[in-house]
């Protein structure tokens, strides 16, 4: 599988950028909360919410952050894992797995987002 | 000036694998002076009080790196270590971490010099053409003073282990190379003689390589003779990522005409 074959320094050069760009897109998430004119608890009541995924532009915004956490998040937890053994079956294994789990949460993820959004 | 002693205890870490003997804690009282290292002390303790004392020791002026063991906690060159700057009555000696132990305070650092050699710590160049060392001709490598600078702290590590032995990672990851074997590995990235840099980014470039460090910086904190392991590995990791632009040129050969 090409993808288990990618050298450390790229998969680290893929954790970095995750890092960052989803700092970035959290921050614009949290901006949102207090900047539309509402108190912060005002925004996050449902019919805000529920109007906030009618909005492309966020409903992009949070596919965007549900990619790049779960692509950081889950390299970090490979990352601990492999510290805990050293053998091949092992590596080999939680890196399938952390994989799975990774694609598992951004595909529950975006149909959320797409029943959500209603689209 | 009159020279004070006073009475210290050493308290040290004594087993023995070979005999199975269960690890207990010997305690010696020594008299010491100002200039007292703890590798006096414990020379002391061996003469006088306990011949069977495990340690190993060569130079006692801190170039050979054979002494090193964890003193009141913390991992240190006993010749190196003056008993007056640890500021305590009680002195106590342990192996070093991370490392296999053999007796009392000597470990096995089989593995510690396999990551060094893995590394392939020494200067690839392909383009020197044997035929020219053959005939006499080769004198030296013209490097500027600039150049040497770009290495030079990392060639100060004299292998004592210490840094091998308060990295974290290394604790938990035995295949991690380790602080010394890393920053080496920057020292001849970073050497203008070196060209094999393709080859050792291959050899550290690995699951369990250069990425497995989190920048704890207790390499830094331990080595005795000043070199900063932490900030090798982060240099190397420049480099591997792609952020430093290897704009190395490889150093000219200066003939005996020069």
């Amino acid at each position: 599988m090409p993808l288990l074959k990618l050298r450390e320094s790229q998969i680290m050069k893929i954790h970095y950028l995750t890092g960052i760009c989803a700092i970035f897109f959290v921050a614009i998430h949290i901006l949102f909360r207090i900047g539309m004119g509402m108190s912060f608890n005002e925004s996050l009541e449902y019919h805000n919410v529920v109007a906030n995924y009618h909005n492309i532009y966020y409903v992009i915004l949070l596919e965007l952050i549900l990619v790049f956490i779960s692509i950081h998040g889950f390299n970090g937890l490979r990352i601990i894992l492999l510290e805990l053994k050293q053998n091949q079956w092992w590596e080999s294994t939680i890196t399938i797995l952390v994989l799975a789990a990774m694609i598992g949460v951004i595909a529950y993820g975006t149909r959320t987002i797409i029943i959500g959004s209603q689209l | 000036m009159s020279e004070e002693t006073n009475n210290i205890k050493l308290k040290v870490y004594r087993t023995n694998y070979n005999k199975e003997e269960s690890p207990h804690y010997d305690e010696f009282d020594v008299s010491v002076k100002r200039w007292t290292t703890v590798l006096d002390a414990l020379l002391d303790a061996k003469s006088y009080s306990d011949s069977s004392l495990g340690i190993r020791y060569s130079c006692r002026m801190a170039s050979c790196g054979s002494c090193g063991m964890k003193i009141n906690g913390k991992p240190r060159l006993a010749c190196y270590t003056k008993i007056s700057e640890l500021n305590d009555q009680t002195i106590v000696c342990e192996p070093l971490p991370n490392f296999p132990r053999i007796r009392d305070l000597v470990t096995d650092f089989t593995e510690f010099f396999a990551h060094h050699k893995k590394i392939e710590p020494y200067t690839h160049n392909e383009k020197v053409p044997i035929d020219v060392i053959k005939k006499d001709d080769l004198v030296e490598f013209k490097q500027t003073p600039e150049d040497v600078d770009k290495y030079l702290q990392f060639s100060y590590c004299i292998k004592c282990g210490l840094c091998y032995s308060a990295c974290p990672t290394v604790a938990t990851d035995t295949k991690f190379p380790g602080p010394q074997a890393l920053s080496q590995a920057y020292r001849y990235t970073a050497d203008n003689r070196d060209s094999g840099e393709s080859t050792r980014f291959n050899i550290v470039d690995d699951r369990h390589g250069i990425w497995r460090c989190h920048f704890a910086g207790s390499c830094s904190n331990v080595c005795p003779k000043g070199v900063d392991p932490a900030l090798g590995i982060q240099l190397l990791k420049g480099h591997l990522i792609g952020i430093t632009k290897n704009d190395k040129k490889i150093a000219t050969l200066r003939s005996k005409e020069e």
